[in-house]
């Protein structure tokens, strides 16, 4: 097997035991790895609530992880949301999956329930559970410190006190500064009393083409140079995501006050430049990545991503930098995923009045991950996200949020495909699964009108394919923005010895995206859930003379999921159907027994 | 006419206007939840349904090119069937970068349509003796137009470059000759269709931002009219003083260079802004010529265009036996300019590739332009200057453009005896 390793580690932590599967030819082929893994995985188990011991965390890297193929370091960790229910996942750099296939890996799946927090060290055949006990309460940078000081080498996995303390949006923290950030899969690890994962691997992934392999490698990076988004003066690999801050409040879509208003006055002041004039920041990337869009402080301070720099001033109200910069260390140091965090507060914002002054901004943060502090018992509300939260204000039209994951810093209605990438998500409120804003905002392949969705059904449908098997391969989203699936097929060519057509992989993409489809519908998951809060509807954004910014219009809006409901091949209510799952070569849940 | 139906009928007439196709010729299709054409009653239909439903694309063209086009794609097509090598490389930097080769089919059917399209974005189809454009897109009939668009491009310049080779070479055959003379009468009549004065163009220095826009805007569709460059290549920049600072105005990324209006992104000099995320690719070489050391004092606007037989020429080198062949676009370590081989415009010739990068064209072509009107950079187009407005760019581009398509002929001509 070239790409694969061709085995999956088991690792149950209420025993300490450690077993091996097969992955075989025929499983990888259907759904590459990663996040098409991830599902497979959890496919049996959908049901389970996320403190049941049999309720998979599953790590899975990718046939293309851990070789030269363009930024393809990553993995993905995919289980059940505490926070939503639905299909929890995330992408995450670093260097975990490529130690873990060096390790002999395709993927780690972890069940059970430790006793006392334990911690997971493999290397390469070595598998052990370890007690980590001494890790808890820490702020993540000290659990990394400390763990490198008997790991100095190889990746390293974390939950921080959000995990520990019952936070819905935990995070599970990689290499320091990698995050798993969404749907709160730091805290099903906290459920397992898992804190941490140390992999080392001395192994070498087999490629079978490595002539070939450098040729498409080359075609990527020539499309990746040739993009202003990633290579260009303003670019990625020059400010980091921060760079989209002046082109989204420009374009009248910086969600403002808790997303009442699109347009953030002061936004001028707060932008990547800034932050680079002010913090002189470092850059850093993930494992096999050229553009190195990560940025750290010269005082070692991670530099908000754009989801968080926006959501820290706009969506709180807040004007100071070091604020921002704050409530993302903050967020860092206790394992909470900003963007679910900075909507939380918004949304207590917006139903209290509380104008969240710095310090209380940081107190509540920390009530959130602890529970402790001047605001720990709001803080521990808070915790347990918008949904929740506002629905115990009686205001849940507050909650800014899509099956209960809060939205990222991109209004809808400033861009029509986003609005309905954001509603069809099987994760929720992310923009990651179709990424609209590429061709709705940075013009790439072509630009497409922002205001119209006009041709949108099938475009987000065919995004998401692609980006599923993206996910699955494992490659960064980011960079297709310039390459495409023609491209990175090439690559997994070349990589595993099977000749594939990029209509290929974004078939094991609608193939990975429709069992996600089937998982959620076994949780309740239908039409209902696929929309967007009220508010997009029925209220404008912040129009300039030359950008009118209207409500999303209801009637083009539900025309458009029809269509996509017809194109995915769903009901009418956006349930899976048995001939589509059939065709795809997925089994009918109620065929299996599944949990 | 409904936002589908527009883009397609714009497509078509595009593609006509370009002198591509004959005007009603190319159909082009779109899926959304239902499908719909260019224009009614095309035979083909059926055959474009089942290549977009086969594909899942959202987009699907088929155009048949005219004149030299026709006859480039055509016989760079039946070689690559003759040959087994079932497909056509081009050495220009759009095929390099963005189509990396054209699968060509034999005979129009469905499945090998798309057998060819899952591989790459667009192929060549041989039927009845002519070639036909297939081009598939995943967001929109611009996709499949600006591939179609690029092949032609692409089709042109590597049947040209190829025959100069083959003259420079001594591989020369009767029949090859044949084909080329026809060529070049088709090419005389084409080019007897395209305006040769020099348009009327707003005069500079520019009073404000707005007449900035404007004069970039006229200066973009004067370059496509002229036939200087296809309308979804090419860039165009200014360097303007406004009341909130210097700005540097650009085109945006995928922008048509002949509807600008709306596609130009204000960067802030002092870089204090990333609003220009959007610009084009070659913003950094631009943002860089305006700051060179003998430019920044003198450059004021940039016109950047692919006239086709610039982009020849700069394919052409009299070093058979360079030990750099096939990576020229980025290796070339020779000092060349367009008059090396006769007496023209003083333009040097630059290895570069698109964008940034290690090999991108940001390192190469500044300093090139130090005291110099223009610079071609290889087999990717001709970048040119002005001191106040685009006059003097434009002028340059048509110049250069008249004495490369001349000095094309005269080394053929002159190898060719």
């Amino acid at each position: 097997m070239f790409g694969w390793t061709g085995k999956i580690l088991r690792v149950d932590v209420s025993t300490g035991a450690s077993g091996m599967l097969p992955l075989s030819g025929e499983l990888a082929r259907a759904v590459l790895g990663g996040r098409g893994l991830g599902g497979y995985f959890l496919r049996d188990h959908a049901t389970l609530p996320c403190d049941h011991p049999d309720l998979p965390l599953v790590i899975a890297a990718g046939p293309l992880t851990g070789t030269g193929s363009p930024a393809s370091g990553r993995c993905h960790v995919t289980s059940r949301s505490p926070l939503t229910g639905a299909v929890g996942d995330a992408s995450v750099g670093g260097s975990l999956g490529a130690e873990l296939k060096r390790a002999g890996y395709d993927a780690l799946v972890i069940t059970g329930h430790a006793a006392r927090p334990c911690g997971i060290e493999i290397d390469d055949a070595t598998v052990r559970v370890t007690d980590a006990t001494n890790l808890t309460g820490l702020p993540t940078p000290d659990v990394f410190t400390r763990l490198r000081a008997s790991r100095p080498h190889g990746s390293l996995a974390a939950t921080g006190p959000a995990a520990e303390n019952g936070c819905r949006f935990a995070t599970l923290l990689v290499d320091t500064h990698h995050s798993a950030a969404r749907c709160g899969l730091g805290l099903v690890a906290g459920l397992k009393n898992l804190k941490y994962i140390g992999v080392r691997g001395g192994g070498e992934v087999r490629v079978a083409d490595p002539a070939g392999l450098e040729t498409a490698r080359e075609d990527i990076l020539r499309l990746a140079n040739a993009s202003p988004a990633l290579m260009g003066q303003h670019g990625f690999a020059n400010y980091g995501t921060a760079s989209l801050f002046d082109l989204v409040d420009a374009r009248r879509m910086m969600p403002t006050d808790n997303f009442a208003r699109t347009h953030f006055a002061p936004a001028g002041g707060l932008n990547a430049h800034a932050y680079a004039q002010r913090y002189h920041p470092l850059r850093r990337g993930c494992n096999g990545c050229h553009v190195r869009c990560k940025r750290l402080s010269a005082d070692g301070r991670p530099l908000p991503e754009y989801e968080a720099m926006s959501h820290f001033t706009a969506l709180i109200g807040n004007e100071l930098m070091e604020l921002a910069m704050r409530a993302n260390d903050y967020c860092a140091c206790l394992g909470l995923d900003p963007v679910s965090a900075a909507v939380t507060l918004a949304c207590h914002r917006e139903i209290t009045g509380d104008e969240l002054a710095p310090d209380r901004v940081l107190a509540l943060l920390l009530g959130m991950a602890t529970g402790t502090g001047p605001a720990a018992e709001l803080g521990r509300e808070l915790g347990q996200g918008s949904v929740r939260y506002a629905a115990s204000k009686g205001r849940p039209e507050l909650s800014m949020s899509v099956k209960g994951l809060e939205l990222p810093a991109y209004d809808p209605r400033g861009a029509y495909g986003l609005a309905l990438a954001y509603a069809v998500s099987t994760q929720g409120g992310t923009h990651l699964r179709a990424y609209p804003l590429s061709h709705e905002i940075l013009r790439k392949p072509v630009a497409t009108d922002r205001f119209s969705f006009s041709g949108k059904a099938r475009i987000i449908k065919g995004a998401e394919d692609m980006l599923a098997a993206a996910d699955s391969l494992t490659a960064c989203k980011y960079l297709f923005l310039a390459a495409s699936l023609e491209e990175y097929a090439r690559v997994y060519a070349a990589v595993t010895g099977i000749a594939a057509t990029a209509q290929d992989l974004a078939l094991a993409g609608e193939r990975i995206v429709y069992q996600e489809r089937l998982l959620n519908a076994r949780n309740g998951f239908s039409a209902v859930h696929d929309d967007l809060p009220g508010r997009f509807f029925t209220e404008a954004g912040s129009s300039s003379p030359d950008i009118p910014v209207p409500p999303v219009p209801r009637e083009d809006f539900l025309a458009a999921r029809a269509a996509y409901y017809r194109i995915r091949g769903l009901d009418e209510n956006g349930l899976p159907q048995r001939e589509t799952a059939q065709r795809l070569a997925l089994p009918w849940p109620q065929d299996t027994g599944a949990k | 006419m409904t936002g589908p139906a527009r883009q397609l009928t714009k497509y078509a007439a595009k593609l006509a206007d370009a002198g591509l196709c004959a005007p009603g010729e190319p159909l082009l299709a779109a899926l959304d939840a239902e499908l719909s054409f260019s224009h009614a009653g095309d035979p083909r239909q059926p055959l474009a349904e089942e290549v977009i439903q086969g594909l899942g694309a959202s987009a699907l063209l088929l155009a048949r090119p005219l004149g030299v086009c026709q006859a480039a794609m055509l016989a760079l097509a039946r070689e690559a069937l003759a040959t087994g090598v079932g497909s056509v490389t081009p050495g220009d930097c759009e095929t390099r970068t963005f189509l990396h080769d054209l699968p060509v089919v034999d005979g129009l059917n469905a499945a090998g349509v798309i057998d060819a399209l899952t591989r790459r974005k667009g192929c060549i189809i041989l039927e009845d003796g002519r070639a036909l454009i297939a081009a598939a897109g995943s967001v929109s009939p611009e996709q499949p137009f600006v591939t179609a668009s690029s092949m032609a491009f692409a089709c042109f310049v590597a049947y040209f470059a190829q025959h100069l080779r083959a003259v420079r070479t001594q591989t020369m055959t009767a029949a090859r000759r044949a084909e080329f003379a026809a060529m070049r009468a088709l090419l005389d009549q084409e080019l007897a269709r395209l305006p040769q004065a020099m348009p009327n163009l707003i005069p500079g220095p520019f009073a404000d931002e707005d007449q900035a826009r404007a004069a970039m805007t006229q200066a973009g569709r004067r370059v496509v009219e002229y036939g200087l460059v296809d309308s979804s290549f090419g860039n165009v920049s200014c360097r303007q003083m406004t009341p909130a600072g210097e700005l540097l105005l650009i085109s945006q990324t995928g922008s048509s260079l002949d509807e600008l209006g709306g596609c130009i992104d204000p960067c802030r000099m002092d870089g204090a802004s990333c609003a220009g995320l959007t610009a084009s690719s070659e913003l950094t070489a631009h943002r860089a010529i305006y700051d060179g050391e003998q430019t920044s004092a003198t450059v004021r606007t940039i016109l950047h265009g692919h006239p086709r037989f610039a982009v020849i020429l700069s394919l052409d080198c009299q070093r058979l036996d360079c030990e750099r062949q096939g990576q020229c676009h980025r290796a070339c370590a020779m000092p060349r300019n367009v008059n090396d081989l006769h007496a023209g415009p003083d333009i040097p010739i630059v290895p570069g590739e698109v964008g940034t990068g290690p090999f991108g064209l940001c390192n190469t072509l500044p300093p090139a332009m130090q005291g110099k009107r223009g610079v071609i950079v290889y087999g990717h187009g001709l970048f040119t200057t002005g001191t106040s407005d685009f006059r003097e760019a434009f002028a340059t581009l048509l110049e250069v453009e008249h004495f490369c398509r001349a000095e094309y002929f005269r080394r053929v001509a002159e190898l060719d005896r």
